[in-house]
């Protein structure tokens, strides 16, 4: 297994020691070059998602999907996003302006600091928290502001209904998902990211956590795709019912950062139920098959976590595209007189089963 | 100074002579020139611009049934990136005036319209929204939406079928192709006039 | 039978004037003075042996300086002769009628639809409003005096307003009328406006909605923006010419309403048509259902959220309208009855084609169910909500698949068989439930009921001449003419008043999608804002035919 951490400890020790840059400086410039990564990762995984996402939607409803703007409409989404970057920005008549620009930064805001802590692969890590997965789960649910604040903003009713629906969806499933994330931290006995996915070396918690670790990732798979808003759990942008939701006003980039933040959301989702339960970066080891296992060591690190990251997403679009969307009421007692009393008899049960 | 060399990889140039609008388009923008610099980035925006219209779900009568056919897996638009149709006119490129407008929905119209976003386009698809069509007689149809809102590119047909809309289509992305991203003022080509106005104009000549 | 109710009615109310002959047209038609009027329609619908509690339609009529309304009853207890009854108002300046909404809940829109047209005010009418034009409109179209350049069209960019003010006018103690207006929606209501411009509205509607969380309180729904006023210009064309509006009313049901009018028309001058015309037009009016019925339930689908089902549904429509093509030349509008026939023959290919797609659709329909109604959300959802029963579904005259839904059997094809529907096997689906999920079963069982119907007609399409020979210059005989046939909406009714001109005097449709939306407020009241747009989608009402 090749560790990026070579590189980045290359560029530090570069700067450090060969340009001989004070501490300060070191730092900053790493800063940005971090930055600039993950922003650059950001928007290339959102493009190349709605471009995945456009083209399976087609395959799902015999259709072609784009195909037209260069080979096989690779540059579709690019020419998507110099069209929405020049789009006007509409000022809204007696809209709360400040909370109404300020909405869309909270959502790309939540998911980017999500990013910072997703280990991509080994040594392909900003930072890794000793209480990671408590900290994802905090700095996700922060998008449901975003788009609370949205809906109250834009002075118009679809969108406030739309948010009042997001903030009772995101609240609700919020806890099952982070109570099935519980599993693997038992399963694991650490929160540290790089810790879990070390736990797995030996076989992936989906394997090796049996029946206890299988319920939890389904259901952090329902839960996670509820808080991405996207259909069968659209209901806060409803298109037929709401027109477009909570974010009904916004034109422009500003409707393109909800845009963009829906698709990374979903990479999230997929991303942190690799992490936790795929064995993220981890390649596929079987205990006792060692040449197996070796052969699999030198298939790179971060194709291993994309792949198993496609996969979920893979599962996400054909729930979306197959699904009719739920109503609010049986939404709200799927995650409250089902996945909940599960998850946490689920986690009770898993706690026993470790302590033994 | 040469404006630009118009192509679109679907349409060859031959099958544009007869558009004399585009063509008197051209000359306009000839007559006013254009910086390089300005005219390469205008290029690229224009590139992502007519690649990326994406339509407002409005639709009044039977042509939007056609107009649906064309987002369904037979005709599929999805191919020109068109699918993406939003509900919020505020997200949307084009309104696809799909239908007859009576005097009751025209001020909605206008409304739909200043809703959405610079730069917007507005095709209007079936005789009813190109002229009146075939209720040019009664006494609530507006006859032509382009009394209401300024219309870029009119498909006959009553309903149009899918292929003619898809026609239409390439020509609203030919046409904004042509367009010039950073002039501060729309180009007025002031001597084309609607079909449906001649018509109309002729019919009044003709009664008075 | 006739002479029975005749005596009945007199009994009822001796003022009552009988008319013209109505032992041809097998229907009673009574003039009733406007004092009795409301009087004799409470009878009529409560009394035990006659019960016509089904008011097919109100037609506001201006005949020769005369405003008045006809009234057409039907009974769903007794296979009774359908009534018909006129009423006259006193002079055109300020008339007046007594409503008759209290006892048909039908009556509301069509009363509604008459003041608007007329402007016949109607007495202890709730809502005495505009129902299609806009609210500052001058003047009232359908009068013969109408000046047609009154109504300039209007720039301003307009907000929709969800408060609006309606007027209502009740008679006192003392036989004076008072005039009151009040607000439709009280100031603290929660009002949100669905429309006019809404993907789920299945075209240009708006429905107000007064809200509470998400519970709907109660809807108000809006119509006529897309009000073309067909029915005033056909007063200009002639009939030929109207055949081509007709399949404009109800875009989807495109052939069957022009069918609708080809009957009429060939009824009115007693022709003979070849027996061949009659089988291709049934084959073609059943293949229009199965195309409507696809469309509905592909776009109920996509309000329910699922877009893949939309597609599949068009993607098999495609193949109906490559059918259509071939012979006709057409896809939406085939324009292919015409009075005395059809305008041309069946293309070679098209019985081939035809046999191939029968298997092809009950494949396909079997993918729909293993998709999307064995979908557990989609099940739970379409049983929960939407329950309309079946007095309430008579009371509003919700025909068709959402009336068969409920128990009524209503389908016309069996009640008076036109065209080759005599001459086939087929059941009239039906349920008694009522639900959003038997709408939606009833609309698919209903696609294999037209298959077996086809089925059983496109072999034995006979040989001869399809079209009879008609005269230049087509002239109805002077006379009142009615006709109904079965859309793939329900009862889709057609009334002409010939003055033995060759275009007609009065010309009326009755929209079966009408009564579907004013069914709506009784339906959605208490259900999620998430089931009104499922319910429309269930009921799939179709608004340029309500708007004409």
């Amino acid at each position: 297994m090749f560790d990026f951490s070579v590189i980045t400890c290359w560029i530090d020790n570069l700067l450090r020691v060969e340009w001989g840059l004070p501490d300060f400086w070191t730092l900053a410039i790493e800063f940005v070059l971090v930055g600039v990564a993950l922003l650059t990762a950001y928007a290339l995984i959102a493009l190349v998602l709605i471009y995945a996402e456009r083209k399976i939607c087609g395959f799902f409803q015999c259709r072609i999907g784009p195909n037209r703007v260069g080979k096989w409409g690779l540059l579709q989404v690019v020419a998507d996003m110099i069209k929405i970057l020049t789009k006007e920005i509409i000022p809204i008549k007696r809209s709360d302006k400040f909370l109404f620009l300020m909405a869309p930064f909270f959502v790309i805001i939540g998911s980017i600091l999500t990013f910072a802590a997703l280990p991509f692969g080994l040594g392909l890590q900003a930072i890794d928290f000793n209480i990671g997965v408590v900290y994802i789960l905090a700095v996700s649910s922060l998008g449901v502001i975003g788009i609370l604040l949205a809906g109250w903003s834009s002075n118009n009713k679809y969108s406030l209904i739309g948010a009042i629906r997001s903030g009772a969806q995101l609240v609700s499933y919020e806890l099952s998902a982070g109570l099935s994330l519980m599993v693997a931290v038992v399963l694991a006995g650490t929160m540290q990211l790089s810790e879990i996915v070390e736990a797995q070396s030996d076989l992936w918690f989906i394997f090796k956590g049996g029946i206890f670790a299988f319920v939890a990732f389904v259901i952090y798979l329902i839960a996670g795709h509820a808080e991405t808003n996207r259909g069968p759990f659209d209901l806060a942008e409803a298109e037929s019912e709401l027109t477009a939701g909570y974010h009904t006003e916004y034109s422009g980039i500003t409707f393109g950062f909800y845009y963009v933040a829906e698709y990374t959301n979903l990479f999230i989702v997929a991303a942190i139920a690799t992490t936790m339960f795929l064995g993220g970066w981890m390649p596929l080891h079987i205990p006792g098959f060692d040449a197996f296992n070796a052969v699999m060591d030198y298939i790179p690190t971060p194709i291993w976590f994309f792949g198993k990251c496609a996969f979920c997403i893979f599962m996400a679009l054909w729930v979306r595209w197959s699904y009719p969307r739920l109503r609010i009421d049986q939404l709200l007692k799927l995650e409250w007189k089902v996945l909940m009393p599960i998850t946490l008899v689920n986690l009770a049960a898993v706690a026993v089963a470790v302590t033994m | 100074m040469e404006i630009k060399n118009i192509d679109i990889k679907n349409i060859p140039l031959e099958e544009f002579k007869d558009n004399e609008y585009l063509e008197q388009y051209i000359e306009e923008l000839r007559k006013a020139g254009t910086n390089v610099v300005v005219s390469k980035l205008s290029d690229l925006l224009n590139w992502g611009h007519s690649n990326s219209v994406w339509p407002l779900t409005f639709g009044t009568s039977c042509c939007a049934i056609e107009f649906m056919c064309t987002a369904a897996a037979r005709a599929d638009f999805a191919r020109f990136g068109w699918e993406v149709t939003r509900n919020s006119p505020r997200q949307a490129d084009v309104i696809f005036v799909s239908g007859t407008i009576v005097k009751k929905m025209a001020p909605v119209l206008k409304r739909l319209y200043d809703q959405m976003a610079e730069p917007k386009y507005v095709i209007a698809m079936g005789g009813c929204a190109s002229t009146g069509g075939p209720f040019q007689k009664s006494y609530s149809v507006v006859k032509g939406v382009n009394d209401v809102i300024p219309v870029d590119v009119y498909i006959p047909g009553c309903p149009p079928r899918p292929d003619a809309v898809l026609y239409g289509m390439m020509q609203l992305a030919r046409k904004i192709k042509l367009e010039n991203y950073f002039s501060t003022k729309r180009l007025e080509v002031k001597e084309i006039v609607p079909l449906a106005d001649i018509a109309r104009k002729a019919k009044k000549e003709k009664g008075a | 039978m006739i002479e029975n109710l005749k005596q009945r009615v007199l009994t009822l109310c001796p003022s009552a004037k009988m008319m013209g002959e109505y032992e041809e047209s097998k229907m009673l038609t009574i003039e009733v003075p406007n004092e009795n009027w409301h009087e004799l329609a409470v009878s009529l619908r409560n009394e035990k042996d006659l019960q016509f509690d089904y008011l097919q339609d109100i037609i506001g009529v201006d005949d020769e300086g005369r405003l008045g309304i006809i009234c057409r009853l039907f009974s769903t207890t007794y296979a009774q002769t359908p009534l018909v009854v006129h009423v006259w108002t006193d002079g055109r300046e300020c008339p007046e009628l007594l409503s008759v909404s209290d006892v048909w809940n039908s009556a509301n829109l069509y009363e509604r639809e008459v003041y608007d047209y007329f402007g016949i005010r109607f007495v202890n009418h709730p809502d005495m409003r505009r129902l299609f034009l806009r609210p500052d409109w001058v003047g009232y179209p359908l009068r013969k005096d109408y000046d047609m350049e009154s109504n300039p069209l209007v720039l301003k960019n307009e907000p929709v307003a969800d408060f609006e003010r309606s007027e209502r006018l009740e008679l006192d103690s003392n036989g004076r009328i008072k005039e009151s207006s009040f607000q439709l929606f009280d100031d603290k209501e929660y009002v949100v406006s669905f429309g006019p411009q809404h993907p789920s509205t299945h075209g240009v509607l708006q429905l107000r909605v007064s809200l509470k969380g998400e519970t709907v309180q109660r809807i108000d729904p809006n119509f006529g923006y897309i009000h073309r006023g067909i029915e005033k210009m056909c007063e200009e064309y002639t009939y030929p010419q109207i055949l081509h509006l007709t399949e404009r009313l109800d875009y989807l049901s495109a052939a069957i309403n022009r069918h609708g009018m080809c009957l009429l028309c060939e009824k009115a001058l007693q022709m003979e048509v070849p027996e061949r015309a009659v089988y291709i037009r049934t084959i073609f009016d059943e293949l229009t259902r199965i195309a409507s019925h696809l469309l509905g339930w592909a776009s109920m689908c996509n309000d329910m959220g699922a877009i893949t089902a939309f597609i599949y549904g068009m993607r098999d429509r495609e193949k109906i309208m490559d059918i259509f093509e071939e012979t006709t030349g057409g896809r939406l509008f085939t324009s292919y009855s015409v009075i005395g026939g059809v305008s041309q023959d069946i293309h070679p290919n098209f019985q081939k084609r035809v046999k191939d797609f029968l298997p092809y659709m009950r494949k396909m329909l079997r993918e729909y169910h293993t998709l999307f109604t064995n979908n557990p959300i989609a099940r739970q959802r379409m049983t929960s909500a939407g329950h309309l029963n079946k007095a309430t579904a008579i009371a509003y005259g919700v025909t068709g698949p959402s009336g068969r839904a409920s128990g009524w059997h209503n389908d016309v094809r069996k009640i008076e068989p036109y065209a080759a529907y005599s001459k086939v096997n087929f059941n009239e689906v039906t349920d008694t439930v009522g639900g959003s999920f038997e709408r939606y079963y009833v609309r698919l069982d209903e696609i294999l009921e037209s298959l077996a119907i086809i089925e059983q007609l496109v072999d034995n399409i006979p040989e001869g001449d399809y079209k009879a020979k008609t005269k230049a210059i087509i002239k109805l005989p002077e006379g009142e003419f009615f006709e109904r046939v079965e859309n793939a909406r329900g009862d889709f009714g057609i009334y002409v008043n010939s003055h033995g001109d060759k275009s007609p005097y009065r010309i009326k449709f009755r929209s079966p999608s009408m009564a579907l939306v004013s069914a709506l407020d009784p339906i959605v009241k208490g259900e999620k804002i998430a089931d009104l747009i499922m319910i429309g989608g269930s009921l799939d009402y179709v608004i340029p035919c309500i708007d004409r």
